[in-house]
């Protein structure tokens, strides 16, 4: 468990090693402040939607998981990719709604960053891996928590290395975009090196 | 050279040099490095995105008169995540392998910001043929970065392409010590840097302008 | 109110309603819902023979292809008992859990009775097929291991499901570096197992070439070839057969 956790925020880095919300994590990582907030909706949203959507895949869609309701015969697997993708966007709409409702504090430094997320690929990605590398539930909880903080912690990252850097003279055409693309990389090496951490 | 033709494949040719989605708007490269460990794996990968984001410009824009605003992004979710899984099962069953070295990267291609964004800025407002050849540029624009970073990570990386071998390995008897670190993440972060820079030096119109103040706030909003 | 009486202009009607209508609203959503579920389903339904068909023929594909490459006749299922090396009549489906000092290929428990493949040419042993399986990186990899008539030497390895590194991890699927197990021994005279995945170029009969940035793909591969070899794995049944040949 704690080799999953510290895999899926360092070596298996959803952004770093797997490139998944990218246009996310390039568009908002110019302010560290901004960034933060994202991060953190990141977080929150990712270890909420991928044991919801194990569950969704345990007991209804995977082979033979009708089998409470008598049809063991179905595979609906083919249909995890909309399940999923409703699952989110109902999951974004009715944490917006709870937020708003009962924490307005929490909703007004989140809330921007919410409906960003439902079409962010690294929420979706976290929720297909899951399905692909056949984690039960309490791993999914696990890697949905490790995935979304290895996601903040690389946007972090990058927002605080872009703040200075955009304060440096740099070649014209490697401005913004070009310089982000080769900090990403540099960090996703960084990353990386974490691979062989081992406990216990 | 003029690349902005006259003729009516303009919207073609545009988005590949010109208005490239993923050098210019940072669109979709989600999906699209992970797999460009091969140049295989790359054009299967753009063929699937090609035909996903035509056909779903040209699905949307024929009945964009009768989708309601209040359920449109829901309906061309529906639609693109609809066409994504045909796409997948019809790899599934017909290019096995490459399935399964794709991954979950197909099903991907529903978060793709290309699709969604076309369908929304293009498709939603322009007539059925239009929307196809502008889906079809968009995608040939994005298959443009895949296939050129794919090609250079298999070329250095592997010493072939497609499979074959174009630099003789060491191991061989050849000259050529594979690039190890070309088989990893980082390379496609630092090839695509590269492009950009080099896409940007030719085009200097598309380098960003100076920072300023609001635009943090701009793109949290966006 | 009515949309007109025949289905023709009760569609004309229904797509002249403005946008905003409720009904046109909730018309189009369950239009577009039953469209793309249709589309869906239909493909997925008539597609998937050939998905079922795709999964199971890999599995044993890779096998077939082992003994296709090795130009031999058609292999053998036989029931063992891991335990003592018999063959057994049925399997009881019970599993022993392996002790973690013990577990070289991580897998956890071991099932009691296995099935392996024997294939005989003119009533002699040609080629013993065990699967194997175990931990890679970080995904479970399942294979098989061709051996030759004396068993101590490989005819061949493949792996047909894994988890691996798209392009670093997956190439112990790529047949230039399973070419190179072809004909390394796996023990010596003492019958020690020395075969083993090396970091760089393997040297001698018993070592094999690592994979530059899969070392512990490679670690791996050696481990669980190491495990299925070994007195937990199929040893005890290798030792019956070579009784057998020398009786």
């Amino acid at each position: 468990m704690t080799e999953l956790f510290l895999r899926s925020i360092f070596s298996d880095n959803l952004a770093l090693a797997y490139f998944l919300g990218m246009c996310t994590f390039l568009a908002v990582s110019r302010r560290f402040e901004v960034a933060f907030g994202l991060g953190l909706a990141m977080i929150v949203v990712e270890t909420i939607t991928v044991p919801i959507n194990n569950l969704i895949y345990r007991w209804l869609l995977r082979d033979g998981a009708l089998a409470w309701a008598g049809r063991s015969d179905l595979d609906l697997s083919f249909l995890m990719l909309i399940a999923a993708i409703g699952v989110i966007a109902a999951t974004v709409q009715i944490l917006e709604m709870v937020l708003d409702r009962f924490f307005p504090r929490l909703y007004r430094a989140l809330g921007i960053f919410l409906p960003l997320i439902t079409v962010n690929c690294a929420i979706f990605g976290a929720s297909l891996f899951m399905v692909e590398r056949r984690y039960d539930f309490a791993e999914s909880v696990v890697y949905g928590f490790g995935s979304g903080l290895g996601w903040a912690l690389a946007i972090w990252a990058l927002a605080a290395l872009r703040e200075r850097i955009d304060e440096s003279r740099v070649p014209k055409g490697l401005r913004g975009l070009g310089l982000a693309f080769t900090l990403t990389g540099f960090m996703s090496m960084g990353f990386a090196v974490f691979g062989g951490l081992k406990f216990g | 050279m003029n690349w902005r033709l006259k003729s009516g494949f303009k919207p073609v040719i545009e988005p590949i040099l010109v208005n490239n989605p993923v050098t210019l708007q940072v669109l979709g490269i989600c999906s699209a490095l992970a797999v460009t460990t091969s140049l295989a794996t790359s054009l299967v990968m753009s063929a699937a995105l090609i035909c996903v984001l035509t056909l779903s410009n040209g699905i949307i824009s024929v009945i964009r008169e009768h989708i309601p605003k209040s359920i449109r992004l829901i309906v061309q979710i529906t639609i693109i995540a609809s066409l994504v899984i045909v796409v997948d099962q019809l790899l599934q069953a017909y290019l096995f392998d490459m399935s399964k070295r794709l991954s979950v990267f197909v099903g991907l291609i529903v978060t793709n910001c290309i699709v969604l964004g076309r369908a929304e800025a293009f498709a939603m407002k322009n007539a059925p043929g239009a929307s196809l050849l502008d889906g079809l540029g968009n995608g040939l624009g994005y298959a443009f970065i895949l296939v050129t970073i794919g090609a250079v990570r298999e070329l250095l990386g592997n010493g072939t392409l497609l499979g074959a071998s174009v630099f003789v390995r060491a191991d061989d008897g050849g000259w050529f010590t594979p690039l190890g670190l070309l088989a990893l993440p980082p390379s496609a972060f630092f090839l695509l840097g590269l492009l950009v820079w080099a896409v940007r030096t030719i085009r200097p119109e598309q380098v960003e302008p100076v920072l300023t103040e609001n635009d943090g706030n701009e793109a949290a909003r966006r | 109110m009515s949309l007109g009486a025949n289905p023709l202009s009760w569609w004309r009607n229904f797509l002249s309603l403005p946008n905003t209508h409720p009904i046109k609203t909730i018309g189009v959503a369950l239009l577009v819902a039953l469209v793309c579920s249709l589309a869906v389903s239909y493909t997925a339904v008539t597609l998937k023979p050939l998905r079922e068909a795709n999964r199971l023929k890999e599995s044993a594909a890779s096998m077939f292809k082992l003994v296709e490459t090795l130009a031999l006749g058609f292999p053998k299922p036989r029931l063992i008992t891991l335990a003592d090396g018999h063959y057994a009549d049925r399997d009881p489906g019970t599993r022993a859990v392996l002790a973690t000092e013990r577990d070289l290929a991580q897998i956890g428990e071991r099932e009691d009775v296995a099935t392996v493949y024997e294939l005989y040419e003119d009533g002699a042993l040609a080629l013993v097929i065990l699967p194997v399986r175990g931990t890679g990186y970080k995904s479970t990899l399942k294979g098989y291991l061709a051996l030759k008539a004396d068993l101590n030497t490989v005819a061949a390895l493949t792996f047909h499901e894994h988890d691996e590194t798209p392009g670093i991890g997956t190439r112990i699927l790529e047949d230039a570096w399973t070419a190179l197990w072809r004909g390394k021994r796996i023990a010596d005279a003492d019958g020690v197992i020395w075969l083993e995945v090396v970091k760089g170029e393997g040297r001698g009969v018993f070592e094999v070439d690592g994979i530059s940035g899969a070392t512990r793909t490679g670690g791996g591969v050696s481990r669980l070839v190491r495990f299925w070899l070994g007195p937990d794995g199929y040893g005890p049944y290798l030792k019956q057969l070579k009784r057998q040949g020398s009786s």
